[in-house]
């Protein structure tokens, strides 16, 4: 019998007559496709398609293709589901994977689009124009008090305005990817792009390398269930702190570095042994009630002198009256985190059927604070596959405060969404902590492609804000009015809160 | 003798009247009287006084106010709490030392880091959750969720003793560190302890005084009888557990030890195929 019924996925096709016999993509392929006997000899059944060696192949002479074997048509029963049987009874295993859900669900952000000025009111030019994009990350005061100047004017008075917020420069920020699951220099780009961009990075759950403690203005530092890492000195470093009850590509379950990516540094910031693997239970133990979230909230609060606690949660079906409490609770932001967004490590069977879109869920839950007056309390941060300053566009226009960026930042770094995060192999030295390979990033190199992207994209948002005639980021923000949907069914525009175009 | 007092709103719920508490410094040691406080103000207090050089911080009547040397980071400070403490008692502590004269509700050493707290009284659930160094002691009987998630890193060894008995889930998901149930000062009638004990414990130890059930057992826990090398261990922090509650070590020691210990540090390695 043949070892495995599962064929290959991808070929890898080498052009011998301009080969350079280099051995260069022996060197750089992270999962050892290549061999080499006076040329490379490729080993098809292992290529994930990172197009690593193709990038780094001085002859161009590698080719990667799709091994498109013919399979007896059938839609109900795709070629993946074939292999996915195959798999499973091969092996008996929970299929686990990485990245973010690969289905062809719909996709809402892709049935939207925005307005602009025509005739009756100016657009705005925000080359030659003032155009703001500062954001305020935190609990805004129900009320404001505003005395005279004496001169006619009127300024805030003393301690009425808006305190203990987070000034960010653009609203994106980079979403949680724990040191362990992503490599220190991911780690260390992510928190200099930060600081240079006037905006916030996220530990995730694996504690906070000391090398970063130079950033720590602009790192959120997240508590989640495993409390890996977690102290008061580490709690107070963080310009914020976030508790992490959920994740989109993988609502209601916990999570699980496995023990071989607990090598000394990582089990040094997270604060267990190595070699063991490292287990965050699926709920915090000390959470099972609002009442017990308020709790924990408040106890990091006063381990910190009051700092901004965050909430982060799955979008799930009942992700409005789940927020509602989470502000009632005491957060001072909600990160709401879509059914498409990335992990380390995560089964396939849950990334891919669990969860809603983050579209539907900033609406109805921006709708849901709206109604119940208590929209002000906290900021909204939107993530889930926010792809370009398009998708971010929207999700402000749906009543997200900031959006947040994993695989868009890890891409900027490398990354080819090769899903394969969860072999600790990746070619591109990201999700890895093999030292030969996390040494292919350089953090300055990538600090620099995260500054780019950042400012690429908030000078696109300058452009779609300029073009819809206001001048803050804030006039966009829950303006359902701006947006229109193409092909989305009735029900769908009711709860976007969106006209179909043409109304 | 220096006595202080001032009043300051905090946001704390509305129609409630925000008082300071009143402070008395003799020496290096100050006396906060608690009765009605605000628990902000009373952690408050608390953390002004040891600033200020407190070395031993008495409060009084302490009625469930939350959070008691939550946060704490100082080392040779010693908080003694008269009254039942609340939630999240010495969560995130590292160093210092807190003793209740009574009970304490849940969340007792949550998450922390390193020092001891000694309750002379029964407490609540979720004790030592993730708790990574530093000594619970307890003399009475505990609630559900006791021990999830210990863990130890180095010479960090968390280690937590309950005199009484206790409900489910004693020590689930544990890696690392001491975890002790005695069942002797108990007002329950019922069994030692509930059932999933420890399941899905991949690190450190659990020492039962008398015996178990497998059913209540998780299954990732080897079931032992404490042997010589287990006592040699056990004895120190036995010790040290009786002298703070005048009890005799032999009485405790007279009852054969059941020990939990995971079959794998990895118990869920082979659960997973790589896609
Ligand atoms: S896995 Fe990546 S580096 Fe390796 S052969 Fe395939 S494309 Fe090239
Ligand atoms: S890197 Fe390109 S040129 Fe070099 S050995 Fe490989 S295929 Fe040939
Ligand atoms: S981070 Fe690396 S392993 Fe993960 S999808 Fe991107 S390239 Fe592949």
């Amino acid at each position: 019998m043949p070892a495995s019924l599962i064929q290959p996925e991808f070929k890898v096709k080498i052009d011998y007559d301009k080969c350079h016999k280099c051995g260069r993509c022996v060197q750089q392929c992270g999962w050892g496709v290549y061999s080499f006997n006076e040329r490379p000899i490729p080993d098809d059944t292992k290529c994930r398609a990172c197009h690593r060696c193709v990038t780094y192949c001085p002859a161009h002479c590698i080719t990667i293709q799709k091994n498109d074997l013919a399979f007896r048509d059938n839609p109900h029963w795709t070629p993946a589901l074939r292999k996915s049987v195959w798999r499973q009874a091969e092996s008996g295993g929970v299929m686990l994977t990485g990245m973010g859900n690969d289905r062809p669900y719909l996709n809402v952000f892709d049935h939207l689009v925005l307005d602009a000025c025509q005739v009756t009111n100016p657009s705005i030019d925000p080359l030659r124009e003032p155009m703001e994009l500062r954001t305020y990350l935190g609990r805004k005061p129900d009320s404001v008090e505003v005395e005279t100047d004496g001169n006619g004017g009127f300024h805030l008075k003393e301690g009425t305005g808006v305190s203990n917020n987070i000034q960010l420069e653009t609203p994106i920020i980079f979403s949680p990817m724990s040191y362990g699951s992503v490599s220190l220099n991911v780690h260390k780009s992510l928190a200099m792009a930060a600081e240079r961009c006037g905006i916030l990075m996220n530990t995730g759950e694996g504690g906070l390398h000391a090398d970063l403690f130079p950033y720590q203005d602009h790192v959120i530092v997240q508590v989640a269930s495993g409390r890996f890492g977690v102290t008061p000195e580490y709690l107070n470093r963080g310009a914020a702190m976030e508790i992490k009850i959920g994740q989109g590509a993988k609502p209601g379950i916990g999570g699980h570095l496995p023990g071989e990516k607990i090598n000394r540094e990582v089990s040094e910031t997270r604060m267990i042994p190595t070699g063991t693997d490292a287990i965050s239970p699926a709920p915090h133990h000390d959470i099972y009630s609002i009442e017990d979230l308020r709790q924990l909230i408040y106890s990091l609060k006063e381990a910190t002198g009051y700092k901004p606690v965050g909430v982060k949660i799955a979008a799930v079906h009942n992700v409005a009256a789940i927020a509602s409490g989470i502000v009632r609770a005491g957060a001072d932001y909600v990160y709401l985190d879509g059914f498409r967004g990335g992990t380390g490590a995560a089964p396939q069977i849950i990334r891919d059927h669990i969860g809603i879109p983050i579209e539907i869920a900033i609406a109805v839950v921006d709708q849901r604070l709206r109604d119940e007056g208590i929209r002000n309390q906290a900021s909204i941060i939107a993530a889930g596959s926010i792809r370009s300053s398009a998708d971010m566009a929207k999700a402000i226009a749906l009543g997200a405060d900031v959006v947040a960026v994993g695989s868009a930042a890890l891409m900027a770094l490398g990354c080819h969404l090769c899903q394969g995060c969860h072999t600790g192999s990746c070619s591109w030295g990201l999700t890895t902590q093999k030292a030969e390979l996390t040494r292919r990033v350089d953090p300055e190199w990538g600090a620099e492609r995260l500054t780019n992207l950042v400012h690429a994209w908030s000078h696109e948002l300058q452009e779609i804000l300029g073009a819809l005639g206001v001048n803050a980021v804030e006039s966009l923000r829950g303006s359902r009015e701006r947006l229109r949907a193409i092909g989305l069914d009735e029900q769908t525009c009711k709860i976007l809160g969106v006209k179909p175009a043409g109304l | 003798m220096m006595q202080a007092t001032k009043t300051k709103t905090n946001g704390v719920i509305e129609g409630y009247v925000a008082r300071e508490p009143k402070i008395t410094i003799d020496g290096d040691t100050a006396m906060i009287e608690a009765q009605n406080v605000y628990y902000r103000n009373v952690n408050d207090a608390v953390r002004q006084v040891i600033a200020d050089g407190a070395k031993t911080v008495k409060l009084l009547d302490i009625n469930g106010q939350r959070y008691i040397g939550t946060g704490l980071r100082a080392k040779g400070v010693k908080i003694e709490v008269n009254g039942t403490a609340g939630n999240d008692m010495a969560m995130f502590m590292d160093g210092p030392a807190v003793e209740v004269f009574g009970n304490a509700q849940d969340g007792v050493g949550n998450t922390m880091n390193a020092g001891t707290v000694i309750v002379h009284g029964d407490a609540g659930d979720v004790l030592g959750y993730g708790m990574r160094g530093g000594k619970v002691f307890i003399k009475g009987d505990v609630g559900y969720r006791v021990g999830i998630h210990m863990k130890a890193y180095e010479n960090h060894v968390p280690i937590m003793v309950c005199g009484g008995k206790s409900r489910d889930f004693f020590g689930e998901y544990m890696a690392g560190g001491m975890l002790v149930l005695l069942g002797m000062n108990s007002q329950f009638e019922g069994p030692l302890v509930g059932g999933y004990l420890g399941a899905g414990m991949h690190g450190g130890e659990i020492f039962l005084r008398g015996e178990v059930e497998p059913w209540q057992v998780g299954k990732e826990c080897g079931i032992f009888v404490a042997d010589e090398e287990d006592l040699a261990r056990l004895r120190p922090v036995l010790e040290e557990y009786c002298a703070a509650f005048d009890m005799p070590i032999d009485e405790v020691l007279s009852v054969p030890l059941t020990k939990l210990v995971p079959i794998s540090h990895r118990p869920y390695g082979k659960l997973y195929v790589y896609v």
